[in-house]
């Protein structure tokens, strides 16, 4: 089931929280949403879940339009809001019970999907307590559960790993995947880490408007430029000589000294040439001891910074 | 429908979960009961076997009731962000409205039954008007639907529950007391407007055994209205500038 939003965009105010972005996300892609706080993330997602109406645009989820088929797109969608708002005084299977019902599952179904939905979201032993009671990484699996207890075809989670201690993460992240292979995902987050071990393709947003669309490695690459590589060599005898001899090599356009003593060096490569054989050959040929040459990727950390400042 | 009734369900289940529907019914129960059988001009006071004393303290316990019960019902909801939980899922947002609605009307319809004893009791105590009780408590439940909506109302143009019940006690107010004061200082049109707008003016005529159109499209209006600003105020976030 596929979503493409055109041109959608959404004032409060004079202030444009979505500014004219559209986008697509196909059947079985895991689409991370990234961006600053106050990016509009949140607001795009409460647009395709038909909660909010656009200003302007649309957006058509399985092509129907979020404009005239709320009815239909609101059974094929599960959804965790942020902050995971839930009612506190309800029992976990109760409300699991009330939303399976508003969902429109059959009846002699819901039961199944509800025992699914605590096997699948580690909910067993806590099942029987008031929502209330639970600690934030158990709600956050009530959470999951409400989102997918209709077995729907997208499924929409505004910061689905936040308060989850570091196994209950990788627990999740596995699960998002696994509901990925089959279905359309579209998540949002703050936790880079988070995306390039889950998503299939990142949208990086900022005030609005997308900066930047593509798979990790394509993000990677066009931010990278050149080649830069971390180097330590043992048993030179003069450290400018040795950068001096460093910066002459063929592939090599800079060299730089990552402390202000010490024999550590940053080297940069010219443009589409790989400096590391030559490196290699050169500590080889002067009888140096390399210690230590580690390619510098450029995170995605700096990605992000590098599109959502300024 | 199915939507709603789910809806109404959970929000009925709600009120004995938060022991709010114990306090209502023991209260509202206990007041009715003390002035109908013990105090003031009550049923052995008047010596006419006939429910009117309860009635008319139930008309005032309801007034300041119902706020609280339809307080957090949107209110608190829009609060934690429930709503939007609800929202997206597959129901509208009069089916919403609805469900909160009948919710409350079924509790209070279930506080009502409780005090059919009371009925029982003055029927065996004398010759009593059975129509009259009837239609009265057919009016009480007229009456709750139109606080009930206006309760809805308060409750969905705030995040905070003290001021929804309060908005809701004031817009109460001019129905219950305000335009009946108003009707007998002023004359001609707008004198029979302001006796036509209060409460009292239907609730009278229903609770004597007379059941007039014009009572019933009054309570309808009222309740209409009520439930219609609380959906309009809730699908607000719709609005495109």
């Amino acid at each position: 089931m596929s979503i493409v939003v055109n041109n959608l965009t959404k004032k409060f105010g004079t202030q444009r929280a979505v500014d004219n972005i559209s986008f697509e996300v196909k059947t079985g892609e895991i689409l991370g949403f990234l961006g600053p706080n106050g990016a509009g993330k949140t607001t795009t997602m409460k647009i395709l879940t038909c909660y909010m109406a656009p200003s302007d645009g649309d957006a058509k989820v399985n092509n129907l339009s979020i404009l005239e088929y709320q009815d239909e797109i609101k059974k094929k969608i599960g959804y965790l809001p942020e902050n995971n708002p839930l009612y506190y005084d309800m029992p976990v299977l109760d409300y699991l019970q009330f939303v399976a019902d508003l969902q429109g599952v059959e009846k002699s179904k819901i039961q199944n999907r509800i025992a699914e939905m605590v096997y699948v979201c580690g909910l067993n032993v806590e099942k029987h307590k008031k929502i209330g009671e639970l600690s934030k990484g158990f709600r956050q699996r009530v959470g999951l559960a409400q989102a997918m207890i209709h077995d729907p075809e997208i499924l929409i989670l505004d910061e689905p790993t936040t308060g989850l201690d570091p196994n209950q993460i990788v627990e999740i992240r596995k699960l998002i995947k696994e509901i990925g292979k089959q279905k359309t995902v579209i998540l949002s987050t703050h936790i880079l880490p988070e995306v390039e071990a889950t998503c299939d393709r990142i949208l990086i947003i900022n005030k609005g408007k997308i900066v930047a669309d593509g798979t990790s490695d394509m993000l990677r690459k066009r931010a990278r430029g050149e080649e830069m590589v971390r180097v330590q060599i043992r048993d030179f005898d003069n450290r400018d000589s040795a950068a001096t001899a460093l910066k002459g090599l063929d592939s090599v356009a800079i060299v730089d000294f990552v402390k202000e003593s010490g024999d550590t060096f940053l080297v940069t490569s010219k443009e589409n040439q790989n400096s590391r054989k030559d490196i290699f050959k050169l500590c080889v040929q002067k009888n140096w001891v390399l210690t230590e040459m580690t390619p510098i990727e450029t995170k995605l950390e700096d990605i992000f910074r590098d599109l959502t400042t300024n | 429908m199915h939507a709603i009734w789910v809806i109404t369900k959970r929000e009925f289940n709600s009120f004995f979960d938060s022991l709010v529907s114990y306090i209502f019914i023991v209260v509202f129960l206990g007041i009715g009961g003390f002035f109908t059988w013990l105090f003031g001009s009550d049923i052995f006071f008047i010596g006419q076997a006939t429910l009117q004393p309860f009635f008319s303290i139930a008309y005032f316990t309801l007034f300041f009731f119902i706020p609280a019960l339809t307080m957090r019902m949107l209110a608190e909801e829009k609060r934690i962000g429930t709503i939007e939980l609800l929202l997206t899922k597959a129901v509208s947002d009069w089916q919403v409205v609805l469900g909160k609605f009948f919710a409350c009307l079924i509790l209070i319809s279930v506080a009502l039954a409780l005090t059919l004893p009371y009925y029982i009791t003055v029927w065996a105590l004398g010759p009593i008007d059975h129509g009259a009780v009837w239609c009265g408590y057919f009016g009480m439940i007229l009456m709750s639907m139109a606080y009930i909506a206006i309760g809805l109302f308060a409750s969905s143009i705030t995040n905070n529950q003290i001021v929804s019940f309060l908005l809701a006690l004031f817009i109460g107010v001019f129905f219950l007391i305000i335009f009946d004061v108003l009707a007998v200082s002023s004359t001609g049109t707008i004198g029979q407007l302001l006796n036509f707008l209060s409460m009292s003016t239907h609730f009278d005529s229903i609770s004597r055994g007379v059941i007039d159109s014009r009572d019933l499209i009054y309570f309808f209006s009222i309740t209409f209205l009520g439930l219609m600003l609380a959906e309009t105020s809730l699908s607000k976030r719709n609005i495109v500038e």
